[in-house]
């Protein structure tokens, strides 16, 4: 079943994706043939029980990881085409996307503000360019004062924040998050969950977040669920897009 | 921004702990090379100082350093006579130990052809060269014997009156430098007992041969000192030095003494040759070889390393894969690393090898040709070493982060 969620200015159009683990007895359909539109400046929830298959999509659309079949359109370039892609998958997500995941995953030897310019840095960012990027970043998520220690010194809020400005550091126009406040009380993961709505209108880029908080749905401009890798019809608008 | 630095800093004791340990084991390395550099010179040490042209010895032997010889000392005087000699004198070469102050003293013993020679090329770098006949030494700083210490050695005593730097015989002891004669006498002493026993024997064999019989004068004789019967030979010595005339080729005296049955003749090359093929060739073997084992188990431990630490970083590689970071940025990372571990590691090496190698018994000499040689050794196997961390770093995937 083809399910097309969303129309507009799309980020991302993904086209009957599929994705298969294994093979014969031990074949898992963990992706069956979703289709998904996000539009820029729109902040997408994908909810759904454990093994639906939600970070599967999220790593399929991120270029994570390759879909068997279907076509995944990002930014109004083709990246995959049937099993193949078609660019250069690391330059493209160094260039387009940007990723937070449940564990703020920080290079541990690098303070918060290196590993912020670092995802510049391999953006080939001049270094002066990126080092005042970085500052802006950290005072716009309000961890400026920490920029200076390494990630084992800060506290889980202050790590996931230190990801999202890393994630939005190249400006990509699509950000993926995977159940980036399951490690952070409610309070400060609705913070960071307010962040992707601040982000995604300010810088017009969409946003998917993977998320089994149903106390945060309201920040997001729609929800998708998702079971037995299938999306379903049933999503619905939380809040109307760009508001 | 330099990625290998900051993890480096982020884990300094490990990689300071990592680095000395790998020092300590370059230092091995280091020291074989030194160890056989240092048998190299003290084995050709005294021919390459002596300043002879050909070394004369006894016939088919390879004397005096790599066997024993003996020529009569007369063997001089003959030398003298060839035709383009322009000096000959006479050498001797032998090893003592004894007890001095509680301790073993073991020393090559030299004699020098006085006073013709004094020792005056002698590297000696306090006190003098000899300056009478007898009873005196010139010992090699090794031996710890102060200046002025006096040593009874068989019948005499000999005093110090000059330190050498750096004279060691070819199996690493300190040589200690008499006049000829004094030599011949350490070298000869026998006990008084062992006279009167030789005496009392050469007594015997006259009684028992017609000329005692018929000549008593030949009886008394035998009762006498040994050198004062015409029968009996001189002492001998051990080799004769040959300078040859200036314009004269060395090879032509050559063959003029080689000509004669009882003596063997040396250019000053080959001795050099005898002493390296003979003695040092074995070790230099032993120590190449060994030297390869510890290159081997350096490499070994180093790619243990370096495999080790790019394991530790798997799950930050496939996060810098997932930033986009291209290869060049992850191999940078592990070869840096890999760099500085070998470089560091190798001045840790030469740093407490200048240290420790000065409390080796026998010499560890480091030259700079040997040290670059290493050098690149250690920029190889800090490349070889890190193929494994850098091969599991290529296979690591982007989407090992979600795990």
């Amino acid at each position: 079943m083809s399910t097309t969620l969303s129309d507009g200015e799309a980020v991302l159009e993904a086209t009957g994706l599929t994705k298969v683990y294994g093979s014969g007895h031990t074949e898992v359909v963990a992706v069956r043939d979703v289709t998904l539109t996000v539009a820029r400046g729109e902040v997408v929830a994908l909810c759904g029980p454990s093994g639906a298959g939600k970070s599967t999509l999220l790593a399929l659309v991120g270029l994570i990881l390759p879909p068997n079949t279907g076509r995944i359109i990002i930014g109004g370039s083709t990246v995959f085409d049937a099993d193949r892609p078609r660019v250069n998958l690391r330059s493209f997500r160094r260039q387009h996307l940007g990723f937070v995941f449940q564990n703020a995953n920080l290079i541990p030897f690098l303070t918060a503000a290196e590993n912020v310019r670092l995802a510049m840095e391999i953006n080939d960012h001049p270094p002066r360019a990126a080092r005042r990027r970085t500052m802006e970043l950290l005072e716009y998520l309000g961890v400026s004062e920490r920029a200076e220690h390494l990630p084992s010194m800060l506290s889980g809020g202050e790590q996931q924040r230190v990801a999202v400005a890393r994630a939005l550091a190249n400006r990509p126009s699509l950000i993926l998050a995977d159940e980036p406040t399951a490690a952070l009380d409610s309070v400060r993961g609705r913070q960071v969950m307010g962040l992707f709505g601040k982000v995604a209108h300010e810088q017009s880029a969409g946003v998917i977040v993977v998320t089994h908080d149903h106390r945060a749905l309201d920040v997001f401009d729609r929800t998708i669920e998702m079971e037995d890798g299938r999306l379903r019809d049933s999503s619905t608008p939380s809040r109307s897009p760009a508001s | 921004m330099n990625l290998a630095i900051r993890d480096i800093r982020h884990n300094f004791g490990r990689f300071v702990l990592t680095t000395v340990g790998l020092g300590l084991l370059l230092m091995l390395v280091m020291g074989m090379g030194g160890i056989y550099r240092g048998l190299v010179q003290e084995a050709t040490l005294l021919v390459d100082r002596i300043d002879a042209d050909l070394w004369v010895v006894q016939k088919e032997t390879r004397g005096p350093f790599a066997e024993v010889s003996r020529v009569p000392a007369n063997l001089e005087d003959r030398i003298r006579a060839v035709p383009g000699v322009l000096s000959s004198r006479g050498f001797v070469s032998h090893t003592v130990q004894r007890e001095w102050n509680g301790r073993p003293l073991r020393m090559t013993v030299q004699g020098l052809s006085w006073p013709d020679d004094d020792g005056r090329w002698l590297p000696v770098v306090a006190g003098r060269a000899l300056g009478q006949a007898h009873y005196e030494m010139i010992a090699d700083e090794s031996l710890k014997l102060p200046l002025g210490e006096k040593i009874k050695l068989g019948k005499d005593t000999y005093t110090v009156v000059g330190h050498t730097r750096a004279m060691n015989s070819p199996a690493g002891d300190g040589m200690a430098f008499f006049t000829l004669r004094d030599a011949q006498a350490i070298q000869l002493d026998i006990s008084g007992e062992a006279i009167r026993l030789e005496r009392s024997a050469r007594y015997g064999r006259a009684e028992r041969i017609d000329l005692g019989r018929t000549q008593p004068q030949v009886i008394q004789r035998a009762l006498g000192p040994a050198s004062a019967i015409p029968a009996i030979g001189p002492p001998t010595i051990s080799t004769v030095l040959v300078k040859v005339r200036p314009g004269v080729d060395p090879e032509h005296v050559r063959s003029i003494i080689a000509r004669w049955p009882d003596v063997t003749v040396y250019s000053s090359e080959g001795q050099r040759q005898l002493l390296l093929g003979g003695i040092v060739d074995r070790s230099r073997r032993q120590l190449g070889l060994f030297r390869i084992l510890l290159i081997i188990v350096s490499a070994i431990i180093m790619a243990l390393i370096l495999y080790t630490l790019t394991l530790d970083k798997l799950h930050d590689i496939a996060m810098l894969k997932l930033l986009g970071a291209r290869n060049a940025v992850i191999l940078g990372l592990i070869l840096q690393q890999a760099f500085l571990l070998g470089i560091l590691g190798y001045g840790v090496a030469y740093v407490i090898g200048q240290w420790a190698f000065r409390l080796f018994p026998r010499r560890v000499l480091l030259i700079y040709d040997d040290l670059w040689v290493l050098a690149g050794v250690v920029v190889a196997i800090s490349v070889l070493a890190s193929l494994l961390g850098i091969l599991q770093a290529l296979r690591v995937e982007a989407n090992e982060v979600l795990s």
